[in-house]
């Protein structure tokens, strides 16, 4: 019996609280990947943070707190819940009800982790698409980032969205699978550790050839971004939405590219 | 020859620690190099097992219900080892373990005494007790027994010298040992040199002392495995074995072990088998008629005695609390390597003989997590180690645990505390934190003109000490997409 996949024309998006701060474009790009596959996205003005910060620093009460909220928030009505990030999507989707198992919100809690999706699993396993008609001639490294990896076995939908793109080139990134030494607080809390595995991580993507390196979670990023720009180096970092989105939209592209100019005011 | 963490281990500086080995390039080309290599020999050797992951399914299933059963398969493991004819001794700490050892030693008038590795022992901090007492003690794994000689603590649970080069054994062999620019000129001729000199410690031995792989409950039999011989020269030459086992060794059959064999040598060193793998079922047997009325002779081999001290030192506080899977543990040191966060620092800078991800968590649950509790701490949870486990160890879920734990039952920094209860109380007040964000962002922009942050402020410091920080859209993603909405 074939099971066939149910058509979304919903969807609710949580773009985390780090796209929302620093990344729009990373937002703007998934709403347009998901309109052009004909689903509409709805936006909640009353997202935050998903908690996950309090979780893994161990102040588990603080971060029951985020995710009762979170969980309000997205549980006024039953569709999908995509989020543009693997780490943000693990919390709701494996570690909210272990947060929550002797909570009245476990229910609820469960409810939305299993109509939670990382974008690109959302893409690939929910709506079928490999090919969003993405058109990009450039050279491209994807970085695999550990909790979408790991937790959540996200690696085929991203590299089939990447391999569809026309005109791209890929190059393959040496140990894309190590942890890039981001790890949430410990980059501030034990920062020289975290600095070390970064520098490691900076070595392979210059061995790689790339000047895009692409990824699903723009928390790593902003880490792998801000120390290639102490190497003063032309390469780039991109959310996997955005380079989807280059064919039909180059303004997120564009707009990234300004921030990365540090002349710009 | 004095060595032991008392020195080179004090829990609470683990910054300082890390600090030094961060700022050591040579330890860490030592280590990125090898422990690269020993993964990629470990992929490999899985990647050829058929039927991997079910036979880590199973080797876990049987870790969790001998663990589930401990009480009973321990009783049976020392009632067999008792009827092959060894001694077994239950120590609940450390000082009973140790203090067993060395008054054995004592009482048969033992002046030297041979090991093998066994990180058990190290553990115990065994060498310094006997050596307080007199007894020359003499590791004779290669590894161990260059970190003997440097007077280090193993840095490794697999690979004791992992912080080492080929450079650097060779010059303490020359500081050390006298050797010759001939002796060192090759890993070869420096094996060689250590194995003419081990044979005769060997013969000389009045003792000899092993840890214990796996302990099989049916037949009271020991698992050792090494890939140098030593640990059959060790129970076999001296005429008394002393084995040191923590009690979450044992697995029910023989059976059983067969599964863990296939998991355990892949895991450690990428090896289908390790050259040596020994069971030895009680010491030598003397002639006896068998229950056929046949009278056997004398076995020509093996040691008259047998002791088996079977270690608790805080595993029974572990069995049965948030943090008994780390019991499952068969300490083949794959998450180790697979750590990013080792294979930056290294073994010494945990502090403890258990190093890495399996360390950070066995560490604190045995010696407890008020005088370790930055362990827990340092790891990125990127899961790597998870994904390693032979036996599939959920540590990342153990390292928050212990997270938790230390912020529920220890003091936790105020400043910390308060930014974290702040930023919740924001969080769950979404115009609240909309606010505070653009207050934030009036003030960086007003500091940086909006670009990229080179530098933050002290508590966050630490970031722009290896990366600039992205400065705040200027519009945030809520706040175009409702302006948008309000323009259609």
């Amino acid at each position: 019996m074939t099971q066939h996949t149910p058509r979304f024309t919903r969807a609710q998006l949580f773009v985390t609280c780090l796209v929302d701060t620093f990344f729009p474009s990373v937002g703007n790009a998934v709403v347009n990947v998901l309109a052009n596959q004909g689903v509409k996205s709805r936006v909640s003005d009353k997202q935050t943070c998903c908690g996950q910060p309090a979780f893994n620093a161990g102040l588990w009460n603080d971060a029951r707190a985020m995710a009762r909220h979170t969980i309000d928030v997205f549980s006024d009505d039953e569709s999908p819940v995509v989020v543009p990030s693997g780490s943000c999507a693990d919390m709701v989707v494996h570690q909210y009800p272990v947060l929550l198992k002797d909570d009245p919100y476990l229910k609820k809690a469960e409810n939305l982790a299993n109509r939670t999706f990382e974008f690109s699993q959302f893409l690939v396993d929910k709506l079928d698409v490999d090919d969003v008609g993405a058109q990009c001639g450039d050279c491209v490294a994807y970085h695999a980032c550990c909790h979408g990896l790991r937790g959540l076995g996200i690696d085929p939908q991203p590299k089939k969205l990447l391999k569809h793109i026309k005109g791209i080139t890929q190059r393959s990134l040496s140990d894309a699978e190590s942890c890039c030494g981001f790890g949430g607080l410990f980059a501030i809390k034990m920062s020289d550790i975290s600095g070390a595995i970064l520098q490691r991580k900076l070595d392979d993507i210059e061995a790689s050839g790339a000047n895009i390196i692409v990824a699903t979670d723009v928390s790593c990023l902003m880490h792998i971004e801000g120390g290639l720009r102490r190497r003063d180096k032309r390469i780039r970092t991109m959310h996997l939405a955005e380079i989807l989105t280059s064919s039909f939209d180059n303004q997120s592209r564009e707009s990234r590219t300004k921030l990365k100019d540090r002349t710009v005011t | 020859m004095t060595r032991r963490h008392s020195d080179i281990s004090s829990p609470v500086n683990f910054y300082t620690r890390s600090a030094k080995s961060l700022a050591d390039p040579h330890l860490r080309t030592a280590l990125t190099s090898t422990t690269n290599r020993i993964l990629q020999n470990r992929t490999k050797a899985i990647e050829g097992l058929q039927h991997a992951d079910a036979l880590r399914d199973h080797a876990r299933r049987i870790r969790a219900h001998t663990l589930g059963h401990l009480d009973k398969y321990l009783v049976r493991f020392a009632d067999a080892v008792a009827q092959c004819g060894g001694k077994v001794y239950w120590a609940k700490t450390a000082e009973a373990a140790t203090d067993y050892v060395a008054t054995l030693a004592q009482t048969k008038k033992v002046r030297s005494i041979v090991k093998s590795k066994s990180m058990v022992s190290e553990e115990l901090e065994l060498n310094q007790t006997l050596e307080n007492r007199g007894i020359r003690v003499i590791e004779t794994d290669l590894g161990e027994y260059i970190a003997q000689i440097a007077k280090e603590a193993p840095s490794h649970i697999i690979a004791p010298i992992i912080h080492k080069t080929r450079e650097d054994v060779a010059s303490l062999f020359k500081e050390k040992l006298g050797a010759t620019e001939a002796e060192v000129a090759t890993v070869s001729t420096m094996t060689n040199l250590v194995r003419r000199k081990l044979r005769l410690e060997f013969l000389n031995a009045d003792m000899g002392i092993s840890g214990v792989n796996f302990g099989v409950s049916e037949t009271g039999s020991l698992c050792l495995i090494t890939n140098e011989g030593n640990g059959r020269l060790t129970t076999t030459i001296p005429p008394i074995h002393v084995a040191l086992m923590g009690i979450e060794r044992v697995v029910p059959t023989i059976e059983d072990l067969e599964i863990m064999l296939q998991v355990l040598p892949r895991s450690a060193t990428g090896q289908k088998l390790t050259a040596y793998t020994n069971i030895i079922t009680g010491p030598r047997r003397r002639s006896s008629e068998n229950n056929l009325g046949k009278k056997t002779v004398d076995e020509p081999d093996g040691p008259d005695e047998l002791h088996v001290v079977l270690v608790d030192n805080g595993r029974s506080g572990i069995l049965g609390s948030s943090l008994a899977e780390i019991l499952y543990c068969v300490r083949c040191g794959a998450c180790l390597n697979a750590c990013p966060v080792y294979q930056q620092i290294g073994g010494h800078a945990y502090g403890s003989v258990y190093s890495g991800p399996m360390g950070s968590i066995l560490t604190p649950g045995l010696f407890g997590l008020e005088l370790w509790q930055e362990l827990p701490h340092a790891s990125t949870l990127c899961g790597a180690c998870k994904e390693v486990c032979p036996v599939r160890i959920d540590i990342p879920r153990m390292l928050l645990e212990l997270r938790h734990q230390a912020t529920t039952t220890l003091p936790v920094k105020k400043f910390f505390r308060i930014s974290i209860a702040l930023y919740r109380h924001l969080a769950v007040r979404p115009w609240l934190f909309r606010l505070t964000r653009n207050f934030i962002r009036y003030l960086i922009t007003k500091f940086t003109k909006g670009g990229w942050v080179e530098q933050l402020p002290k508590p966050l410091a630490g970031w722009t000490a290896y990366r600039d920080f992205p400065p705040l859209a200027r519009q945030s993603f809520i706040e175009q997409w409702y302006a948008k909405k309000l323009l259609d």
